[in-house]
């Protein structure tokens, strides 16, 4: 699984294929539709920003593409394949090719910091114990943690628990890294470091990188593509500097961050006066 | 009128879809258990630590008074027919066949099931089964069925030890406290007890150990995943598996009579 | 590591505990059967009352159990109660003419097979059937014939 310098380069080569595709995709739960229509790719070697509000969903947009949930409508397709039609065996063979970072880190408790890192080569790999360390301990100096190797998860803060998940997340060397919320509830500091962190590892390794947040500044130095979603659909696309630009009234306040907009600051209601008045009580 | 016959149809429909989800639950469990004791024997170990050696002081405390309070009781009762010498046998009876599976799987169920549904659920909250789905991990195989062997391996010797202390405990009680003589406890015990009785006792530990630890890790993982969902769900564990320990503790007992 | 080893090390003290317990039940509290032979022929007896006889029950000969009772059933022919029982093969050396009695241990305990040696040369072997018997002694029957032959002891 090791990326080699020739993948990578061919990673390069292809950088315009399309890696991930999501065609007509429709989501509800419940009554509630949460996406529909839905249509989006994801380019190999790039980073790619999910953007929207919250509540539009973007999480769980991240769990249909890793396939944690499964669409009513519609197919997603990984390197050209339904990931739909995988049974259990194909499906984990391509969450291998997966990392992904929650938004809390969602690191073991059971385990310290190395043995957490080291979790996924403990289950898939036969590596000697000696070959563990050596991986584990280079890829917890690539976050700068390697000195936290024999902390446990409860004794860290928030931004080295996401370091560390991060390092989890690259240890089996996977060709996309997903990140969840990476940017919340971070201080600056910490901040920077995850939004350096992100650049790096996307050229560095020569991975594909989709990134889901509503920080636009943070989104806006990494991404090298954004999608806007808002309604269950791509509401706006393109580059940070297009949708800056771009003219939309929801792209703008988004962007912008405007309390009221086409996104009501108000939450749907009866009729204040009416309320106050105590007329609905009848 | 017909609003409540479709309620009660629903709440029959539902129950009947979670019991049904139950034993399927119950058959993900056993089909990955064999390969989870051969390939995987140190997590299977460590959880029969968890479950079986940490509560090991509450079920010998525990053992000690029930033993204690049979031995008081039953010399009560018995030295009104001058039957003071069948002490031993009343004990030793009610422990190994009714008591000691019983009050070991109930208080299982405080300790250690509260334990695993509470951590299933919490891993459960905090995403941990989530990234190992991710990692390509089958949380089931995984965490669940470790936990779930760990109880069943772990309640048949917690039965047995809160036996013992139990026995220890009405000894103490009957023949220090009441002098008893302690020839006959032995004896009138060793006439009555018969091995069928030992195995009755070894049947329902068992089987309670399976319900217990399988109610309990059934609750966690079905857990709603926030701090109330999984407060809930630690309640009912306890809740559920009191109740069916003591509904199979009466059916085994009629079965096997 | 060090603390797998002291989880390996609890575990390892718990398994032997709880296996020393069961090993003390099985061994210390039950005695009444010790009866475990795997090798043993089958005896039948008829008996024309059989008190509170039931399967398992031990078969003693001078006081050592040597067998235990299978199955006890009314035998619709002879209008008899059927007992059969097996006897540890060792003891291959029971005269074929022995008695058998059914006997209480205590006096309200349960109820055993008790043989007394007879004097043949011949000796009980598989499928043999014991024709001495005595039945169990029903304490209301034991109470009514007192009670009749006081009676009829004043009338005289």
């Amino acid at each position: 699984m090791l990326r080699r310098p020739e993948n990578w380069l061919k990673a390069l080569d292809r950088s315009s294929d399309n890696l991930i595709e999501i065609r007509d995709l429709m989501y509800s739960r419940g009554s509630r539709v949460i996406f529909k229509d839905m249509n989006l790719t994801i380019k190999r070697g790039e980073v790619t920003a999910l953007m929207g509000p919250s509540g539009t969903g973007k999480t769980t947009l991240l769990r249909l593409i890793t396939r944690q949930l499964v669409p009513q409508h519609g197919a997603i397709f990984v390197d050209g394949v339904d990931i739909s039609s995988l049974n259990q065996a194909g499906l984990y063979e391509l969450r291998k090719r997966f990392g992904m970072l929650f938004q809390n880190g969602a690191l073991l408790t059971d385990y310290n910091v190395f043995e957490n890192v080291a979790f996924p080569l403990r289950e898939h790999t036969n590596l000697s114990n000696r070959l563990i360390r050596h991986v584990v301990l280079t890829k917890l100096h690539a976050v700068g943690l390697r000195g936290a190797a024999d902390m446990w998860p409860s004794e860290l803060s928030g931004g080295m628990a996401r370091r560390v998940a991060l390092a989890r997340a690259m240890v089996m060397d996977p060709e996309i890294l997903v990140y969840d919320e990476p940017f919340v509830g971070l201080d600056p500091i910490s901040m920077g470091v995850i939004v350096r962190l992100v650049r790096r590892m996307n050229d560095a390794l020569g991975i594909t990188s989709i990134v889901v947040s509503h920080d636009v500044a943070e989104v806006s130095t990494v991404a090298d593509c954004s999608y806007l979603i808002s309604d269950g659909k791509v509401a706006a696309s393109g580059s940070p500097d297009e949708l800056h630009a771009a003219n939309s009234e929801l792209v703008r306040q988004f962007m912008h961050g405007m309390a009221d907009g086409p996104v009501a600051f108000h939450f749907e209601a009866p009729n204040y006066a009416e309320q106050l008045l105590g007329r609905d009580a009848e | 009128m017909n609003t409540l016959v479709r309620d009660i149809y629903n709440s029959i429909h539902e129950f009947v879809r979670t019991f049904g989800a139950f034993q399927l639950f119950f058959l993900r469990l056993i089909r990955h258990s064999p390969r989870m004791i051969v390939r995987r024997p140190g997590l299977v170990v460590k959880q029969i630590y968890n479950a079986g050696a940490l509560s090991l002081v509450i079920i010998m405390v525990c053992g000690l008074f029930v033993g204690g309070v049979l031995g008081l009781q039953g010399y009560a009762n018995l030295s009104r027919f001058n039957a003071e010498d069948s002490v031993g046998t009343v004990v030793a009876l009610a422990l190994i066949k009714e008591l000691g599976p019983v009050i070991t799987a109930l208080l299982f169920a405080g300790r250690a099931g509260t334990a695993l549904s509470s951590e299933i659920g919490l891993m459960k909250a905090t995403d941990q089964l989530a990234a190992m789905e991710m990692m390509a991990v089958n949380p089931v195989r995984r965490v669940l069925v470790p936990r779930f062997l760990g109880g069943v391996v772990a309640m048949p010797f917690l039965v047995a030890i809160f036996t013992c202390i139990g026995l220890f405990g009405a000894h103490l009680v009957s023949i220090d406290l009441l002098s008893v003589d302690v020839g006959a406890f032995w004896q009138q015990m060793q006439l009555s007890v018969s091995m069928d009785d030992i195995h009755e006792g070894v049947i329902k530990s068992f089987v309670f150990g399976v319900v217990a630890s399988l109610l309990a890790v059934w609750e966690g993982y079905n857990a709603i995943p926030t701090a109330e969902g999984v407060g809930r769900a630690t309640t009912r564990t306890v809740v559920i598996s009191a109740i069916a320990v003591l509904i199979l503790d009466f059916m085994i007992t009629a079965v096997m009579l | 590591m060090q603390q797998t080893r002291s989880v390996e090390i609890g575990t390892g003290l718990f398994v032997l505990l709880g296996m020393s317990a069961l090993f003390f039940l099985t061994t210390q509290t039950t005695g009444g059967d010790t009866f475990s032979a795997s090798d043993t022929f089958k005896v039948e007896a008829r008996f024309e009352n059989v008190g509170s006889l039931k399967s398992r029950a031990p078969v003693a000969m001078s006081g050592v159990t040597i067998g235990r009772v299978t199955s006890v059933v009314f035998d619709p022919d002879s209008l008899e109660a059927k007992v059969t029982f097996v006897i540890d093969a060792k003891y291959d050396k029971i005269p074929d003419d022995s008695d058998a009695s059914i006997l209480t241990a205590g006096l309200l305990g349960s109820q055993y097979i008790g043989l007394q040696a007879g004097g043949s040369d011949t000796y009980l072997e598989d499928g043999s059937e014991i024709y001495f018997t005595q039945s169990a002694i029903v304490l209301e029957n034991l109470i009514g014939k007192f009670l009749v032959s006081s009676n009829s002891g004043d009338d005289e």
